[in-house]
């Protein structure tokens, strides 16, 4: 059995390096099932991060996940179901996607000051879809809201008042 | 000297807070016969956590069907030239010639094949081409510092880069990063993915360095270390480095063997 390499921050220098054209794109905006999802980066004293990266993996609008490769050279038409985006000053994110048919998109949050990503899931079909072992008072943190035609936000925070459910995986 | 109002913590202050983290851990570890493998997400001696980290534990769940898969990179969407760093430009970059080449492995020791390795760093003399790196080092114009590779069939990769050099930042007084190259990993389940640091072997900064150390395990440190290999080195060319990445998945703990079977 190996062991595990362990994980390091990803640090405050990554954007001349990780983000790339059409990366928050994983669907045309014109396409008639195409969705907005977005949102603020918040920390524990309710400060936008600025410098953090939001990465998504969901499943198609069927449900399907995608085998299809072309997440880092989007061809415009292919659904690959990964996307990379980064937040702007004021700690805002979005995606251009589709609504997946499984009722989630997995997000994983990488930042300066966070020492190992944190993985949540944004639910788009209300509470009732959410594993069990999210605790009640919790549970709105990981809901997708509906706020205005086609577009939903989802608000990551990282600590304090409100912080969102970060899940981890056995 | 101070150019920052606030008063900076000195190194003999992060290095104490650093010892004691450490020797708790190591108190827990024997307690409970499990080490972290990963960093502590909650760590004083780095000071950018404090605002940055869950005070709830993390929810467990089991990965649904998509989270056990990866998104399915290719050759398709990377050049065979990205993994080379040193051709990015007209010249030749400054610096110290290297290769750092390896495999990436899931915990049972198998290739994870055809996935996406990405690297960044900064040049020989410690700068990033970042607007927000003020370190005022050089800036190398033959040097980028960004490449990519799919791994092969057996789960290889190979880079060829400029050894980076340390540079300072302003976590506390008179502080430094140990040089390093910033990976960032995919495995064959989303679950895998990783976010990471390759450092070189021997360099004097790592007991100072608050980022290094939030790994509190010294054996889970090392894995972060990468070792010269004369047989990966170029006759008059390039020094040769190997560095193996295991991705076991999220989990944050493993347990000792008389434990795995609870």
């Amino acid at each position: 059995m190996s062991e595990q390499t362990p994980s390091q921050t990803i640090g405050p220098f990554f954007h001349y390096a990780l983000p790339y054209a059409g990366g928050a794109q994983l669907a045309a905006g014109h396409r008639a099932d195409a969705i907005r999802l977005h949102g603020s980066v918040l920390d524990g004293a309710g400060a936008p991060v600025a410098d953090a990266l939001v990465e998504i993996w969901q499943a198609d609008a069927a449900g399907a996940a995608s085998r299809r490769r072309g997440s880092l050279q989007r061809d415009g038409f292919a659904f690959t179901g990964f996307g990379r985006a980064t937040t702007d000053l004021a700690g805002h994110y979005g995606f251009t996607t589709v609504l997946p048919g499984t009722g989630f998109a997995t997000l994983v949050l990488f930042a300066r000051g966070l020492t190992h990503h944190l993985f949540t899931r944004a639910y788009f079909g209300g509470e009732s879809a959410l594993p069990a072992a999210v605790p009640a008072d919790r549970r709105a943190t990981l809901l997708a809201e509906p706020d205005g035609d086609r577009s939903y936000r989802f608000d990551i925070r990282m600590q304090g008042e409100g912080e969102t459910v970060f899940l981890e995986y056995p | 000297m101070g150019r920052e109002s606030v008063v900076m913590q000195t190194q003999q202050q992060v290095s104490e807070q650093i010892g004691e983290i450490e020797a708790d851990a190591a108190a827990r570890a024997a307690q409970t016969g499990t080490r972290q493998a990963h960093p502590l997400r909650d760590y004083p001696p780095y000071r950018s956590t404090e605002l940055r980290h869950p005070t709830h534990d993390l929810v467990r769940v089991d990965p649904e069907e998509i989270e056990r898969l990866s998104p399915a990179f290719g050759h398709s969407d990377v050049d065979p030239l990205e993994a080379d760093l040193t051709i990015q430009h007209a010249g030749e970059p400054l610096g110290e010639r290297i290769t750092v080449g390896g495999r990436v492995l899931d915990g049972e020791g198998r290739p994870v094949r055809g996935q996406l390795v990405e690297v960044w760093q900064a040049n020989s003399a410690g700068r990033y081409v970042h607007k927000r790196d003020q370190h005022p080092a050089p800036l190398d114009p033959h040097f980028t510092g960004v490449g990519r590779a799919i791994t092969g069939d057996d789960g290889s990769y190979l880079f060829r880069t400029i050894k980076p050099g340390p540079y300072p930042w302003r976590n506390h007084r008179n502080a430094w990063r140990p040089a390093h190259i910033h990976f960032s990993l995919f495995g064959d389940q989303f679950t895998q993915r990783l976010v990471t640091q390759m450092y070189f072997p021997g360099d004097p900064l790592f007991a100072l360095d608050p980022i290094y150390q939030s790994i509190t395990d010294p054996a889970a440190r090392e894995r972060l270390v990468g070792r010269y290999d004369h047989d990966a080195s170029v006759s008059e060319f390039s020094l040769g480095y190997r560095w193996d990445i295991v991705l076991t998945g999220s989990r944050a703990t493993w347990m000792e063997p008389e434990d795995a079977d609870e």
